[in-house]
């Protein structure tokens, strides 16, 4: 077969959807999660991991729905909420650690403690600062199957802490999506909407992929999301593809949006699978971005830059 | 285990003060500050700014002038290493626990890791870049590294502070005054995003380096990076451009989308915090000056000692209003997230 002989020439990533960081309606997200169970991705990352009071989807929903994309043969890890501050939001952590079935992504030092005690495997993902081989170690030894670079790093950084990860860690890499930058207190789409946070009137549900923030020059550089503040621009380590094998990245990450996300799985999946040229599917995927694509951080460089060239 | 109220009431509030060098490190302790918090002069932390912080022969000194009188100095190793730049930390810790301080304030695992195991009398305190704003991520620091007192990131209203107090294993500080992040710091990239450098990797948020301030038709303008951070009309007072205290613009609206340029002022709290069983207040500001750094200090131990004297009958005095409010920024001051509202 094709993809042996590929594999023997080539680390071959797998590839993870990442939880949505927006509040969608219900019927949204599980027709997107519907579709997407068809797609050639291997890993679905899901849960609320920006705002408590997203409630259209309780656990129990997001359990559920677990269950289900578990059933079409996919690996399913369930994401858990960056900033925790309430008791019902660690009540509904623990419920997410305990469960027994699934995986789970701690995205707080307070999910760690947490699966290490249960000694449930886990994946430390973009919320958990990891910035060596000395800290993923240490993890690792409480646990940690895997972990999502954070997004800021270079690749040179990189580099250096896959030469010393310890045995059995997978390394996923933030790949293809509007990088989560910053996590706060204040909702900043309640603020644009003049409410106070405790009378958000949940005006999020209305913005499926953010409100765009652009200096008074009109140039477009953050995505408020709730809480949760984005690049505007769109990470595409797309071209990247060659040497992301040769750091041996076992995983790459496409963060989903409201529109495309099939399209950009899909060039994903051809370029790995050696159908399709990095460089050229990458261009077609910028073409169509509002604000852009940028590759700085993994160049060492301000994240919002976008330095290599495409063909 | 919790602490009880009724227990820690009377005890008097710890006021640890910011020091960027030796002149504002002894006027702290002239001025009443029970500890000093310093850091050294690289990246090891998060005030990494030209010109200020300790070598080891003023960190020396500084050390020997606060025992001398009775208070502790700290010193904040709170960033987070790359493998390239260990040894750097690793010398930082070394140099720490050499020079006798009383706590190292560190954030990032492996220096925690490091701390605990080469020096286990050196106490550690987990610093406000650890992000720990809730109480499960505090066990897991204190059962790791058995860390003495977290810092708790300037994100948590009262009744949070408070629960967290109630489940927190080690002493809870707070911050009270000074500069405020919007956002949970230790998780907020935005300076590396525009800049190349952040908190987190270089011990810097929106850096010198990359502000430009221009006169132009249209005003005044502040970039960071080359980008628009904010435009002023004549005679409208100009700050700093730190990235998220810029006007911008969403959708519509042009407005402070983020934060407006305003400081952090807590001293009405006083006999809440104090009542609730807070350790210590936290002042910020280790790159503001040694007349920053006596004014505030001054203000902030007359207030504590009112406060301890008479809880009841303590009200923030206007002089000391006053006397913040010139130092802070856009002399505007904030109750930030303790106060529900402001979220």
């Amino acid at each position: 077969m094709m993809k042996a002989a590929t594999m023997t020439a080539y680390h071959q990533p797998k590839l993870a959807l990442g939880p949505v960081l927006y509040y969608w309606s219900r019927e949204t997200l599980l027709d997107c999660y519907e579709r997407i169970s068809a797609a050639p991705v291997d890993i679905l990352y899901i849960g609320e991991t920006v705002c408590a009071k997203r409630h259209l989807m309780n656990t129990g929903d997001w359990l559920a729905l677990a269950e289900r994309l578990s059933a079409t043969g996919k690996e399913v890890v369930l994401s858990t909420l960056a900033l925790l501050e309430a008791e019902s939001e660690l009540k509904t952590l623990r419920r997410l650690c305990e469960n027994d079935r699934f995986t789970v992504e701690a995205n707080d030092m307070g999910a760690v403690r947490l699966l290490a005690e249960r000694k449930m495997p886990f994946v430390l993902g973009t919320g958990i600062n990891v910035y060596s081989d000395q800290t993923l170690r240490f993890l690792a030894g409480l646990g940690a199957k895997r972990w999502v670079m954070p997004v800021e790093l270079s690749r040179q950084t990189l580099s250096t802490i896959q030469a010393g990860r310890p045995e059995g860690v997978e390394t996923e890499v933030f790949a293809y999506g509007r990088m989560p930058l910053a996590y706060s207190a204040r909702c900043f789409t309640a603020r644009y909407h003049n409410l106070p946070k405790d009378d958000c009137q949940y005006r999020c549900l209305n913005d499926p992929e953010g409100l765009t923030l652009s200096t008074r020059e009109g140039q477009a550089f953050l995505t408020l999301n709730g809480i949760q503040t984005q690049s505007a621009q769109t990470c595409n380590l797309l071209p990247e593809l060659a040497e992301l094998r040769e750091l041996h990245i076992d995983v790459l990450r496409i963060s989903p949006q409201a529109q495309g996300t099939a399209t950009v799985i899909e060039a994903f999946a051809a370029c790995l699978r050696g159908e399709r040229d990095a460089g050229e599917a990458a261009r077609a995927l910028n073409a169509v971005l509002p604000y852009g694509a940028c590759d700085g951080y993994w160049q060492g460089q301000a994240g919002l830059r976008q330095v290599a060239a495409l063909p | 285990m919790a602490m009880s109220v009724s227990s820690t009431a009377s005890k008097s509030l710890e006021l640890v003060c910011p020091a960027g060098n030796l002149p504002s490190l002894k006027t702290a302790v002239d001025n009443g500050a029970d500890s000093v918090y310093i850091g050294f002069r690289d990246d090891t932390n998060a005030r990494h700014f030209p010109g200020l912080n300790f070598d080891v022969k003023t960190a020396v000194q500084g050390v020997q002038y606060a025992h001398a009188r009775g208070r502790r100095v700290f010193v904040a190793l709170n960033t987070f290493p790359q493998p390239a730049g260990w040894p750097r930390w690793e010398r930082a810790v070394d140099q720490a626990a050499e020079l006798g301080v009383d706590a190292v304030i560190a954030a990032d695992i492996s220096v925690l890791d490091y701390a605990h195991h080469q020096h286990p009398n050196l106490p550690l305190h987990l610093s406000v870049q650890g992000s720990a704003t809730n109480y499960e991520a505090i066990r897991f620091y204190y059962e790791q590294f058995g860390i003495r007192r977290v810092v708790l990131p300037r994100v948590l209203s009262l009744p949070q502070v408070q629960h967290v107090l109630d489940n927190s294993p080690v002493d809870v500080e707070v911050f009270g005054f000074g500069g405020l992040c919007i956002m949970v710091e230790g998780r907020c990239l935005l300076s590396s995003y525009v800049t190349g450098e952040s908190p987190n990797m270089c011990g810097v948020c929106s850096p010198a380096k990359a502000v430009r301030w221009e006169e132009t038709p249209n005003g005044l303008e502040t970039r960071l990076g080359g980008l628009l951070i904010d435009r002023y009309a004549p005679g409208e007072p100009a700050g700093y451009p730190t990235l998220c205290k810029g006007r911008f613009t969403v959708a519509d609206q042009t407005y402070y989308a983020i934060e407006e340029p305003t400081s952090l002022n807590t001293l009405e709290l006083l006999p809440q915090l104090q009542a609730m069983g807070i350790a210590a207040i936290k002042i910020e500001g280790r790159q503001r000056s040694p007349a920053y750094v006596t004014q505030v200090t001054k203000v902030w131990r007359a207030a504590i000692d009112a406060c301890r004297r008479n809880p009841s009958a303590y009200t923030p005095k206007p002089e000391w209003l006053k006397e913040l409010g010139k130092v802070s920024e856009g002399q505007q001051t904030t109750l930030g997230a303790y106060h529900r509202t402001w979220q």
